[in-house]
């Protein structure tokens, strides 16, 4: 496996002042090791309690949508149901991030604390664990020492998600979780709200749950002691370099992403938030931090921490356009908007990066572009549009150049991740 | 057969007109399903014709049932109008026609709760219309002496045709569909081909030649 | 306390019947699927947007109250 752990990200001297790493251990550790690191899981007692620390943390989901976790665990919590589904999401469907992998093979006991507290505040009566690899070693393992030392309150049961970019989706999730195919659905009603079975339902990814676990502990100032007033706590990020290798790296929220990448004369642009991110050009951005509110003037977001350094050698274009094309077969094909435009976005992408376009097809690309956005249930249509055009936007020089049949690019081995298979067949999802 | 009452003419007339109504409800059900358009109409035309012309067929079996049992030569109790083979003349015949009555009455009052139920569930019930019609056509065949013969036979058989030609249709569309997952790449290959026939079709008309699809 | 016209675009096959009753709000795109004005309904073309709401093959259009609902990723 190419995933490292840099514990030697740059920053020193405030890195250890807040506290990092936080979430990473070392090497991998099993349940004597993570008690004797943080001692007992630190129940509350009854439901609520914990939500109010949760609340004055300011922690925010690291999945990728950054909302606030407190608000959901309130929706969950209040409601008179007698049934209520917690749900920790390992899916990381992002083909290009490796945080949750990494995090729940060497501090699954973490994830696990933080799911089991997490049920606890919100009165949870069934735990799911949703995995793209499915139980592996480290998890069994994990569950089997907490079940014979009685740590878990609750029951936990393991389903693999689909290999599909999808999967990990909210709505979506929960369908797998029902026996059906990993495809979402519209929403109202929120899976908060009415999730697995019509009970209201907890989605946390397994990297939020592992925060909630330290929070439990450590108290919210703590959390806060790290990170910026608006953004607080630390956050997994898996970084790409020009050298190639794969990194995950715990990095302070607000952290300048220049000592995360890469920024030289070997650098073409940046992508910051994975395949439904934003391209940002070099050298403008290079003063840009791990933070939305710096992020936003660029059109960006941490997303779920994926941070790539393109190398000067190779074609953003191509890339760009490598990757679209994965994006518009990954659609669930269920919405009018988005079956029709993303391929054809795709398509237009694809022929652009080719040698000589058609005159019109960048203005058609365009045109599909705002057509899909907000018109599909959930936000593939949306984060595929924004990947596109912010390619489009840093990479126009090299349009130019691919018209006259040119191309900047000295290296043509793909540079960005993607998985093999692609979806043929209903059997796929599920 | 006997009976020359008015109410037995009524129902006689009544339940061939409902036949007749029946059909345009399959057929225009189906084209309601299948997007298509009566030449001249505007799109919710379809929808609109389609839901009202089925209340009107209800409207007409009502009065075609009622004047039946109101009829006094053959005792028809009302409750076999609804519970099937549950009168005493024809008991086979107006049987099917109870068991057609039933399950329109499970179609339409499943479409009024429609934003209320389960999708899956309204749309299982409405395939039952597949199966309502043919058997309310048993039950005219064999319920009635008019269409067993002269122009009704022939009007009552050109109504099975106009039905089987829209299922026929139905299935055959049914079968050419792409199946969920293979969606998107029906619509690569769409756009490719438009895109390949469009540079081909502007190289022709450089070099002056004709493009054939 | 305005209603907002709302798509369900999983249930959309875009028939167009909506587009039709309710041009103001409604038009379609290159595909046939509607373009649904995000501002609540005015009051004066309630009306109108209740019959196209009913009017729906697909039940897909849906007349909801102003809160946009939460599309997550």
């Amino acid at each position: 496996m190419t995933t490292t752990v840099n514990e030697s990200a740059p920053g020193g001297a405030s890195r250890q002042a807040a506290g990092l790493p936080r979430l990473l251990p070392a090497s991998p550790e099993d349940l004597r090791g993570h008690l004797a690191r943080y001692g007992a899981t630190p129940y509350r007692g009854r439901t609520g309690v914990l939500i109010g620390d949760i609340e004055a943390s300011g922690l925010t989901g690291r999945g990728g949508a950054a909302f606030p976790v407190y608000r959901k665990m309130a929706i969950v919590a209040r409601s008179r149901a007698g049934r209520k589904v917690i749900v920790a999401n390992g899916s990381e469907s992002e083909p290009a991030s490796r945080k949750d992998e990494l995090l729940l093979r060497i501090a699954p006991n973490l994830v696990l604390d933080g799911l089991q507290l997490a049920a606890e505040a919100v009165g949870a009566t069934e735990a799911h664990l949703y995995l793209h690899y499915g139980p592996t070693g480290e998890i069994l393992r994990a569950l089997a020492e907490r079940a014979s030392r009685g740590l878990d309150g609750i029951g936990v049961t393991i389903t693999q998600a689909p290999p599909r970019f999808l999967a990990g989706q909210e709505t979506a999730l929960v369908n797998r979780l029902g026996g059906g195919p990993a495809l979402p659905t519209f929403q109202p009603p929120r899976v908060s709200e009415r999730g697995l079975g019509g009970a209201p339902t907890l989605v946390q990814n397994v990297e939020t749950l592992a925060h909630l676990a330290l929070i439990a502990r450590y108290g919210p100032r703590w959390f806060r002691a790290a990170g910026t007033d608006a953004e607080p706590g630390s956050m997994l990020t898996t970084v790409y370099r020009p050298d190639g290798k794969c990194r995950v790296v715990e990095a302070e929220i607000g952290a300048p992403l220049r000592t995360l990448l890469s920024s030289g004369a070997e650098t073409a642009a940046w992508l910051v938030g994975g395949y439904h991110g934003t391209w940002l050009p070099m050298p403008q951005a290079v003063g840009l931090t791990l933070a939305n509110d710096t992020l936003k003037r660029f059109g960006a977001s941490v997303g779920a921490g994926v941070l790539v350094a393109l190398p000067a050698d190779r074609c953003g274009l191509t890339e760009a356009a490598r990757v679209t094309g994965y994006l518009a077969a990954e659609s669930a094909g269920q919405c009018g908007p988005c079956l029709n435009g993303l391929p054809r976005i795709a398509a237009g992408l694809a022929e652009l990066a080719g040698s000589g376009h058609r005159r019109q097809t960048r203005a058609d690309v365009e045109r599909w572009a705002g057509l899909v956005t907000g018109r599909g249930a959930c936000n593939h249509p949306d984060g595929t549009v924004r990947f596109v055009r912010s390619a489009l936007t840093v990479f126009s020089s090299e349009i130019s150049l691919h018209a006259r049949g040119q191309c900047s690019a000295t290296n043509r081995k793909p540079f960005l991740p993607l998985p093999n298979g692609m979806p043929t067949s209903e059997d796929d999802w599920t | 057969m006997g009976g020359t009452t008015v109410f037995w003419y009524a129902s006689r007339a009544t339940g061939i007109v409902a036949l007749l109504l029946l059909t345009a409800v399959l057929v225009f059900g189906i084209l309601v399903n299948r997007q298509g358009r009566l030449p001249g109409l505007p799109r919710f035309a379809v929808t609109d014709l389609h839901r009202n012309l089925s209340l009107l067929a209800v409207a007409f079996i009502a009065v075609h049932v009622f004047t039946a049992v109101l009829d006094t030569y053959v005792h028809i109790p009302l409750i076999s109008a609804v519970v099937p083979f549950a009168s005493g003349y024809e008991r086979l015949w107006l049987g099917l026609g109870a068991i057609s009555l039933d399950m329109m009455i499970a179609m339409i009052v499943t479409s009024l709760l429609r934003g209320r139920m389960n999708r899956i569930l309204w749309r299982a019930i409405h395939l039952l219309a597949y199966a309502s019609w043919p058997v309310a056509f048993a039950h005219g065949i064999g319920s009635s002496k008019d269409l067993q013969q002269g122009w009704m036979l022939d009007m009552a058989i050109g109504c099975a045709l106009i039905v089987a030609v829209a299922v026929i249709w139905r299935l055959a569309h049914a079968a050419r569909q792409v199946p969920r997952a293979g969606r998107v790449a029906a619509v690569f290959a769409q756009h490719t081909a438009t895109t390949s026939r469009a540079t081909a079709s502007k190289q022709a008309r450089r070099t002056g030649e004709t493009v054939t699809r | 306390m305005a209603d907002t016209l709302k798509v369900n675009p999983i249930d959309c096959t875009g028939h167009g019947v909506c587009a039709e009753l309710l041009p103001e709000l409604i038009s379609l795109d290159e595909w046939g699927y509607p373009i649904v004005d995000p501002r609540p309904v005015p009051p004066v073309l309630d009306r109108e947007a209740r019959r196209a709401v009913a009017a729906c093959p697909a039940l897909a259009l849906k007349l909801m109250r102003t809160e946009e609902p939460a599309r997550s990723a």
